[in-house]
């Protein structure tokens, strides 16, 4: 099956849907795979890196769309000026689509592609569960946008973001705050701490204090009692007004404090919250830095305008809609490689012949129009449901918990107190009847354990197979035994008992130092 | 040579058995412990060669020099992979020429004695040679799995507790006659039956132990073998002996505590046997989880980008031998300026610092090989940790799950690392058979097939 990459005709879209080290995987898929002229050259890949791994490069446009059989692209297909028609009309009835489509904004899109037969996965669409993370587009490209705000806030910015003293003077570092901590939000916090800036964060979801705080930033925490903004799939929900009060009350006061705010909050299927108004943008000290990574759907800002940089009150407002196209390097190889990993889902085979299995989540949630079905929206997934623990293993309420501790401790203080009872019947029982002689004997074995106890401790742990080896062989030292017994036997029988083991006890001294001296002199630095 | 001279040579060679221990501290200081332990024993064995007559000294010497001959030649041939079937070798010879001794100590006794001092003579004989019995037949049992020639699985008889105290109680039984009897005949009787059962008991108890939990079972023979030295001291009235098995004692003893707690398991449930054959039900994994895959070569390239990387090795490591590839590979890397350390858990392989040896062996600088507790904070700003052969022993479940049946074990916590690759044959369990979830984490990826394979390509992949 052709496979085909067509040159992206967006005004401004840099990126592309496969790049020389995907089509390398993807032809291993068993595809064969054509990549239009210049597709890959904005993002710095050339045609004859793409041919050097085994592509075909196309130069007519639509011949790469009528006789690919799968195509694969990141924005959703439109009108092509050059040719005078829709991309999806150029595309071989039949064929296979995998892109951005967002079906929910596009219903006419979903009619154009089913009438023509066109099995369309929207990339966009990906559920979000953890065996889709490897395809999840919308958050490899979250995270470039995230970076990519922090650079543009910083190019716009007149001071360093991490502060200094030098001998011109304290320079103070920057304040920045994130509203919103989703993936593109903490790719934020951590570029902007890593910069040397001091990060503060919001979020309505609770949840996310961990992942923020872990990211080097402050947790903008509101004193709200539990509610918490946490929806399905991991999105963020619809607030009280209270809370939005307190919320706004929250940047209305970091607004006058703050040097940069990045702003990427968003609910999903509604368009961006207004957060910061035109009184805050005014309260900001000049020269500061908004960045709405939520300008394409309306803005988090009141003043930002989409795709633009405007200037207002003396605050610089950044509306760029395109963020990971300006990273198109890193954004074509992080999107080609989810596809790659989707196709390679629906190539188990790896014969090169998709296979649509709808009863799959991840496939079922991804495909919006089958042949000439739209099959979106997909059945609403099962909420994840946190797992219940088997019957049987349910934690344990406090009390039995508490009973349980009361009676193991109870039982290790009657088992100590009896082995305590036991060591003093014993040393008693030695102490009165055993004559002189063992008893000399038993004082040095007591000292000699607490020695070895002592000594014991303190071998370092790399070093426990040599102790081992070096324990052996001074156990050896029971040879004496036997060579007393030995000088002395009597009888044959205890002559060649005594003989064997000095035979073998003399192995374990020989041996055991042996080895151990060869282990030893394997340690170096 | 007077009595008073022997038993100066022999406090000498106490406190050079000391020192040799002592040495072992520090790897720099090792070595001269190992020639203090040398000169130790060539000591006591001098002294006692002058000690006895002239008639026996032939048959000694050609016995020492043979049994050492042999013992060196071994040593110098062994493999350091074969070090933990080489040391129960070792240990299974103390009992034996413990067995041996007290018989001949019962039937010969060098010192006539009469009472009470003959009363706790015979004890001291008969727990000689009970523990040595024990030691022998577990060593040789211990060793033959280590070695492969017996299946390392746990063999759990039924009743098997019931057998093992069953044991117990009639060698007590038999001990009170051999005590009450007067006739040589029938004494001796009692002391070889109660030796084939403490052989028996010896099998049962090492075929019960399963393969990972062999450093328990080697260190806790060490432990034996030095306590049926200690009890044949006492029999002979030899107070080097006594302080050198309560040495070799305290040393298994203590090393069998460690090993026990690094795998947060009681030493009675280690010794009782049986682990990891109970179904686990807990933390089944989910129809959601997936692993990810990859290859050498983006492991290569991950190497190459990192500036931190912790090498977590296990028992597969020593299986695949991929010792000299991950000297290799770290030798590299560390040229490169990377910063490559080791992290080994106290139960990796299958003898108490058996991962340290093998590096060692490959020549891994000891400096950059670091314990559990040393490393185990240093995982967070760490870039790559390369799981080699490990499982249970950097398993989160035993961290984050209580359910888990190996829930409070301390474990390496490799997945709080940017990365984590796991070098792994399959998905198969680890040896307490508990579901990994590590796997699925999204930082872990998984670079199926041969350790050795896998390293080495990674290695001619930083070469070139």
């Amino acid at each position: 099956m052709k496979l085909g990459i067509p040159k992206e005709i967006f005004p401004d879209e840099r990126r592309v849907a496969a790049t020389p080290p995907s089509v390398h995987k993807l032809i291993a898929l068993g595809y064969d795979v054509v990549v239009e002229a210049g597709a890959g050259e904005a993002a710095h890949y050339r045609d004859e890196a793409y041919e050097a791994v085994g592509a075909a490069v196309a130069v007519d446009t639509r011949a790469l769309w009528s006789e690919a059989d799968f195509i694969l692209k990141v924005r959703a297909p439109m009108d092509n000026p050059a040719l005078g028609k829709h991309e999806a009309d150029l595309m071989k009835p039949g064929a296979f689509l995998v892109s951005y489509i967002w079906p929910a904004q596009n219903p006419e899109l979903l009619q154009k592609l089913a009438a023509r037969n066109i099995t369309s996965f929207a990339i966009d669409s990906l559920p979000r569960i953890s065996r889709a993370q490897k395809m999840d587009a919308l958050s490899a490209m979250a995270n470039i946008a995230g970076y990519r705000a922090v650079i543009e806030a910083a190019n716009r910015f007149g001071r360093f973001f991490t502060g200094q003293v030098t001998a011109a003077g304290k320079v103070p570092p920057a304040k920045v705050m994130v509203i919103g901590a989703g993936v593109a939000g903490l790719a934020a916090v951590g570029a902007a701490n890593s910069m040397g800036a001091v990060v503060r964060a919001f979020d309505t979801r609770l949840e996310v204090k961990e992942q923020i705080e872990s990211m080097g930033a402050e947790f903008l925490q509101l004193d709200f009692g539990d509610e918490d903004g946490s929806g399905s799939g991991g999105y963020a929900k619809q607030m009280s007004d209270e809370f939005i009060k307190a919320e706004m009350a929250l940047f209305a006061e970091q607004a006058r404090e703050v040097d940069i705010i990045i702003t990427t909050a968003l609910i999903p299927g509604k368009p961006a919250p207004k957060l910061i108004t035109a009184d805050m943008v005014k309260s900001m000290k000049p020269g500061s830095v908004i960045v709405d990574l939520a300008s394409e759907r309306g803005g988090n800002c009141e003043l930002t305008e989409p795709g633009k940089v405007v200037e207002q009150h003396g605050v610089t407002l950044i509306g760029y809609t395109d963020l990971p196209s300006r990273m198109a390097k890193v954004a074509s190889d992080l999107y080609a490689t989810n596809l790659f990993h989707l196709l390679t889902e629906l190539t188990p085979d790896k014969n090169g012949q998709p296979a649509v299995n709808m009863d799959d989540d991840v496939i079922r949630g991804l495909t919006v129009v089958l042949g000439h079905d739209v099959t979106w929206p997909p059945p609403q997934p099962q909420a994840p449901v946190s797992p219940k623990p088997a019957p049987g293993t349910e934690e344990p309420s406090a009390e039995q918990q508490a009973a349980a501790r009361r009676q193991s401790e109870r039982r290790s203080l009657i088992g100590k107190g009896a082995l305590l009872v036991a060591t003093v019947a014993a040393l008693y029982a030695v102490g009165a009847h055993a004559p002189e002689s063992f008893l000399r004997h038993f004082t040095v074995f007591v000292l000699a354990c607490f020695i070895g106890w002592q000594v014991i401790w303190n071998v370092t742990a790399s070093l426990h197979t040599p102790l081992m080896s070096v324990t052996n062989a001074i156990s050896g030292i029971i040879v004496i035994g036997a060579m007393l017994h030995l000088a002395r036997a009597e009888s044959i029988a205890v002559g060649i008992m005594a003989f064997v083991a000095v035979l073998i006890a003399s192995i374990n001294v020989g041996g055991g130092f042996r080895v151990t001296h060869r282990m030893l002199r394997m340690f170096r630095k | 040579m007077s009595t008073g001279l022997v038993s100066v040579a022999y406090v000498v060679a106490s406190v050079l058995f000391i020192l040799s221990l002592g040495g072992l501290s520090h790897q720099e200081s090792a070595r001269r412990g190992n020639l203090y332990g040398v000169a130790g024993i060539i000591l006591a064995l001098a002294a006692t060669l002058a000690s006895v007559s002239d008639e026996g000294i032939t048959a000694i010497v050609i016995a020492v020099l043979a049994g050492a001959s042999i013992g060196i030649a071994i040593a110098n041939k062994v493999e350091m992979t074969q070090m933990p079937q080489l040391v129960a070798l070792l240990h299974s010879f103390v009992g034996l020429a413990a067995v041996l001794v007290g018989f001949a100590g019962y039937l010969e006794p060098l010192t006539s004695t009469t009472g009470t001092e003959h009363t706790i003579k015979l004890v001291e004989v008969y727990v000689g040679i009970f523990i040595g019995a024990v030691t022998f037949t577990g060593s040789l049992v211990a060793c033959g799995k280590l070695d492969g020639r017996i299946d390392s699985k746990a063999l759990t008889l039924p009743g098997r507790h019931v057998m093992n105290l069953a044991a117990v109680v009639v060698s007590v039984i038999l001990g009170g006659w051999f005590l009450g009897t007067d006739s040589l005949a029938l004494g001796l009787l009692a002391l070889v039956l109660m030796t084939v059962i403490a052989a028996a008991l010896g099998i049962h108890l090492i075929m019960a132990i399963g393969g990972a939990d062999m450093p328990v079972v080697v260190s806790m023979l060490n432990s034996y073998s030095g306590w049926a030295a200690a009890s044949i001291g006492f029999m002979l009235g030899n107070d080097l002996l006594i302080v050198t098995g309560a040495l070799v004692g305290s040393s298994g003893a203590i090393l069998s505590y460690i090993m026990c707690k690094a795998m947060n398991r009681s030493f009675i449930s280690v010794i009782l046997g049986g682990f990891g054959q109970t179904t686990s039900s807990a933390a089944v994994a989910g129809a959601d989880q997936s692993v990810q895959e990859t290859s050498s070569d983006e492991v290569c390239e991950e190497l190459r980008n990192a500036e931190s990387v912790i090498i977590v090795p296990g028992y597969g490591m020593a299986v695949a031998q991929a010792q000299s590839g991950v000297s290799d590979l770290t030798r590299l890397l560390r040229e490169r300026g990377v910063n490559v350390r080791f992290g080994i858990h106290p139960v990796a392989g299958r003898l108490p610092g058996h991962m340290n040896v093998l590096l060692a062996e490959a020549h891994v600088p000891y400096d950059i090989v670091l314990e559990m507790d040393e490393i185990n904070g240093d995982f967070p700003e760490t870039d790559v940790v390369l799981v080699i052969g490990a499982n249970d022993t950097v398993n989160p479940a035993a961290a984050e799950d209580p359910g888990s049946p190996i829930a409070g074990m301390p474990v390496l916590e490799v997945w709080k690392a940017r990365q984590v690759v796991v070098l792994k044959r399959g998905m198969a369990t680890g040896y307490s058979g508990v579901e990994n979830p590590l796997f699925f984490k999204d930082n872990a990826r998984m670079l199926f097939g041969d350790a050795k394979d896998s390293i080495d390509k990674m290695v001619s992949g930083l070469r070139a």
